[in-house]
């Protein structure tokens, strides 16, 4: 193990979150909430400060293999979150500080659950940092710390393999930190493009970015107690499809940047994951409207709920919990399925569902004809061995997590609902479940430990669960 | 510069490996995904799993914003139509492998009419390198450049040789213009001489001269005393002794091949009439001494076996200590502790043809976006070679040198008519079509014409 390097990336991860401390100062200060501007510049100091000195050690060799990208990338994540929740408790808004680690945790992760019973109580600057790190963590610090810190060598793949979801990360172009930033310049413009779309519906700037940093990073905190319920139909629509734009495979707005169109429009997942969008969209509406719904307010109230839930984003205009249960049942499906590999969005995502559906339909070929050899495909390409075998695996490990977590969830009494949905909100990085922890509901009533179970998961979940296994395995820290 | 590498053989990844450290965006082609696999995990580059050959994988490769292409997989047909496509996909520049010789032997013409900047041949490269390391006393140093083609060796002046208080002018009447003076550092001071400069001693020389044309030169010049080789023995008779053997009959040294093969003897011994073709195993001890290997002054171990060519040349060492030794090792993953062992100079053809390859793209990237061909950095980057294709016919064309009024600090220093190397004195003229090497202290030169004094200016 090349502590030495872990110890320089850490350094440099604390060094970036001290500078992502500032816009919250910033706009603590423009609402006069000077109490709370000033914790942030504080906090922005020392992480300077400490993030310096711990870069300071020399490192002997700047090369790391995989297991050293795995474990920096979960202890970058943990640091993150450890240090991320001290605002919540200096500023005294969340005083517990495993309640606030949950929250920054759910933040950064892009989950979105909350354990807050009345979030306009919070102030502007940590109603700001919230959203906020949905925006950081939504395409990962340390992609972005590629994009700008010159890190030479191919080892530094590594790093964006752990922290990038999909079956295979590729990269855009041949050099990692172009594709880095390309992957940020993409992000970043189709943010800004949200947020002059809500300036427009007449939204305030601070309301617009923090929805923005949400759908962006596909989080889903919001600002107000009835999440997005109270703003025009006009803003709900743009926040829908910005949705669901964020949950396409990046890939796909690379090669429109490029120009190859035909391409773009003829990857299988961007597909899939479009017909799933609408198939669910036409299933529930009519569902909806059997009970007695209008068919337009329908259509345009279940867009959002599906974009929301399928991008794994967790805004909510309705309590989904008060529709048909078979609607219920079509949103709990869309939790697992997920956003697309490669996009800001988390859950099983759509190209690994694809594999595993092609996979039963090999198998299903190969007992009526024995013989038959087929070769998986995606994009009209083979489907590497080692890709499908590491799908399979991450299937395995996510039930087994899924097992495990929803056991100990169990100690504290709730009913199966709430306690499949909580795990199922938090391993997808979703928010909100049914029942207790519902769009109107939260996570508050959950003993500390649950807390934590769901803290994990929601790790887990954001880094795809092979990091976060790998660190916790003693073999990674034998010699 | 954006580089396609098709092939990823010891050849690609020694490339890839290399052209990554100096900050170029590489793609890598190759049709096994196991191949490309450590070159992806280790080096910050991409893959495209294909056919070098087929149009598709190239443009999945981006061919078409690539400046180079560098075609080294196995099969030389593969390299020449992976070429032969981009080619047709972009404006890049491509370099393919061929190491058949019938193909090689048609280079010239493959080169003009596929329009590929470079060929290498890995065997004939290596026999070159071989050579040169014979021919060329130790104590001098080599700049090679365009492609291998133009060797420029520097000499220091020494205050007992006739050239010393020597004009330029004298000094090639002396030679027969054979060898050409191109750099000339007067104390610490980098210039191109001209026919009126003087040399001293102390001065050092950069001269172009043939490989036959060493030991003359020496002699006359009084520069050292070198051990002159007359003889050399080859173990082994694969391509490169077979293209090494060649090259060292054309100087007139004395050739002694081993081979094990009965029928490779025979073609050997029908395609080198002047060798000696010895037939028998490299590793038979009573042959060695039979044949002379006490008395030979160069003994080549080039046989296909790495451990065998280490101990013939412990073995020729311990006969024959003074001899000049050269070592072929293949696999170069342990050369911590050969390069201990007194087997001489320790060469493998796989390096050198990275080497060799290597030299041309930085050459490229040098001359990026200008009309140079290629530009090499010499003398501590204090002299500029340049290399120019005369595409058209100019200002410059068919008027004879002396009737040039060229820049001062520039010198023509070579000409490559169709494949052949011409070193030009006053009353040679440029050709249309022909391959121009210029060395000069000016930097940024443009065109061919920017040769001429322009007073303007």
């Amino acid at each position: 193990m090349n502590y030495s390097i872990i110890f320089k990336i850490i350094g440099w991860i604390i060094q970036l979150e001290g500078i992502f401390f500032l816009p919250p100062a910033l706009t603590g200060f423009l609402f006069g909430e000077t109490k709370d501007a000033v914790v942030y510049l504080i906090l922005a100091t020392l992480c300077i400060v400490l993030g310096g000195l711990i870069r300071m050690r020399k490192t002997v060799k700047t090369t790391f293999y995989a297991k050293e990208g795995f474990v920096t990338v979960a202890l970058s994540w943990i640091i993150m979150s450890a240090v991320g929740a001290l605002p919540f408790v200096l500023t005294g808004d969340i005083p517990s500080y495993p309640d606030a680690l949950f929250e920054i945790i759910s933040g950064l992760t892009t989950t979105g659950s909350s354990i807050l019973t009345n979030v306009e109580a919070l102030s502007h600057a940590n109603l700001f940092w919230r959203s906020f790190s949905h925006w950081i963590g939504g395409m990962g610090v340390l992609v972005f710390m590629l994009a700008i810190l010159p890190m030479t060598g191919g080892s530094t793949m590594n790093l964006m393999k752990a922290e990038s979801p999909g079956p295979s990360v590729g990269k855009l172009v041949p050099k990692m930190q172009r594709t880095a930033f390309l992957l940020y310049a993409i992000y970043f413009v189709m943010t800004i493009i949200t947020v002059i779309f809500l300036l427009c519906g007449g939204m305030s700037l601070f309301e617009s970015l923090c929805h923005a940093f949400g759908a962006a990073g596909t989080g889903g905190f919001g600002i107000k107690n009835d999440s997005l319920a109270g703003y025009s139909t006009y803003l709900q629509n743009v926040i829908t499809v910005s949705m669901f734009l964020f949950g396409v495979n990046f890939s796909f707005y690379y090669y429109l940047l490029i120009r190859k169109v035909k391409d773009a429009f003829c990857m299988e997942e961007v597909r899939w994951y479009f017909f799933i969008f609408l198939g669910a969209v036409a299933l529930i509406t009519v569902s909806l409207v059997a009970e007695g719904g209008a068919v337009g307010e329908s259509i345009q109230t279940v867009a959002f709920q599906v974009a929301s839930v399928m991008t794994t984003t967790g805004y909510a205009t309705a309590d989904f919990n008060l529709w048909p249960a078979v609607s219920r049942g079509i949103m709990v499906v869309l939790m697992f399925i997920g956003a697309c590999a490669g996009s800001t969005g988390g859950g099983i995502k759509v190209s690994r569902i694809m594999i595993y559906l092609k996979q039963v339909r090999k198998e299903l070929m190969q007992q009526i004809h024995p013989k038959r050899i087929r070769v998986l495909k995606m994009d009209g390409k083979a489907l590497d061995s080692t890709v499908v075998h590491s799908c399979n695996t991450l299937l395995m490990a996510y039930v087994l997590i899924f097992i495990v977590s929803l056991l100990l969830i169990c100690l504290d009494g709730f009913d199966m609902t709430t306690n499949f949905t909580s795990i199922a909100a938090t391993l997808n990085n979703i928010g909100p479940g049914l029942n207790v922890v519902g769009p109107t509901g939260n996570f508050s009533e959950f003993s500390t430990l649950s807390k934590f179970v769901l803290m994990f998961d929601m790790l887990a979940g954001r880094l795809e669960i092979i990091p976060m296994m790998v660190l916790f395995h003693p073999g990674t820290w034998k010699k | 510069m954006k580089i396609i590498i098709a092939g990823c053989g010891k050849v690609g990844y020694a490339l890839a490996q290399q052209l990554n450290d100096e900050g170029h965006e590489l793609t890598l082609i190759d049709n096994s995904a196991e191949r490309l696999q450590p070159a992806l995990s280790n080096l910050d580059l991409q893959g495209v799993v294909g056919n070098a050959s087929s149009f598709l994988t190239l443009l999945e490769a981006d061919i078409e914003h690539t400046d180079l292409l560098i075609a080294v997989t196995g099969q030389d047909e593969i390299n020449l139509i992976s070429c032969l496509l981009a080619k047709k996909a972009s404006k890049c520049r491509t370099i393919a492998r061929v190491r058949n010789p019938e193909y090689f032997r048609e280079i010239n013409y493959l080169k003009d009419c596929m329009d590929i900047s470079m060929i290498i041949n890995p065997e004939s490269a290596a026999a070159n390198a071989i050579a040169q390391l014979i021919q060329v006393p130790d104590a001098m140093d080599i700049d090679s450049f365009a492609n291998g083609k133009v060797d420029l060796m520097q000499v220091v002046i020494t205050e007992d040789s006739p050239l010393h208080n020597m004009k330029v002018q004298d000094f090639s009447r002396k030679f027969n213009h054979e060898i050409l003076i191109c750099i000339l550092v007067h104390d610490h001071q980098v210039c191109i001489p001209n026919g009126n400069s003087v040399l001293m001693a102390g001065d050092t020389i950069s001269i172009i001269l043939p490989r036959e044309k060493i030991n003359s030169f020496y002699r006359m010049s009084k520069l050292a005393t070198i051990r002159e080789i007359r003889d050399v023995m080859i173990a082994g008779g694969g391509m490169i002794p077979y293209y090494l053997a060649q090259s060292l009959l054309r100087s007139g040294i004395d050739v002694k091949l081993i081979e094990r093969n009965r029928d490779r003897c025979d073609f050997l011994s029908e395609a080198l009439p002047k060798a000696t073709i010895i037939h028998s195993d490299a590793t038979d001890h009573d042959m060695l001494l039979e044949e002379g290997i006490e008395q030979t002054d160069a003994f080549v171990s080039l046989t296909n076996g790495d451990e065998a060519n280490i101990f013939l040349s412990l073995y020729a060492n311990k006969v024959n200590a003074t001899c000049k030794k050269i070592t072929k090792v293949n696999r170069l993953e342990l050369d911590e502790i050969i390069s201990d062992l007194p087997i001489g100079s320790i060469l493998s053809p796989k390096n050198i043809t990275t080497e060799y390859i290597l030299q041309y793209v930085r050459s490229q990237h040098n001359s990026y976006g200008s009309n140079v061909e290629a530009l090499y950095r010499l003398m501590d980057n204090q002299v500029e070679a340049l290399e120019f294709l005369v595409k058209e016919d100019c200002e410059v064309t068919d008027v004879p040198f002396i009737n040039l009024n060229l820049k001062k600090n520039l010198l023509i220093c070579c000409i490559v008519r169709k494949g052949r190397i011409i070193t030009p004195s006053g009353r040679d003229f440029i050709q249309k079509g022909d391959k121009v090497i210029v060395v000069t202290t000016h930097k940024g030169l443009q065109d061919i014409s920017d040769i001429m004094d322009d007073p303007l200016k």
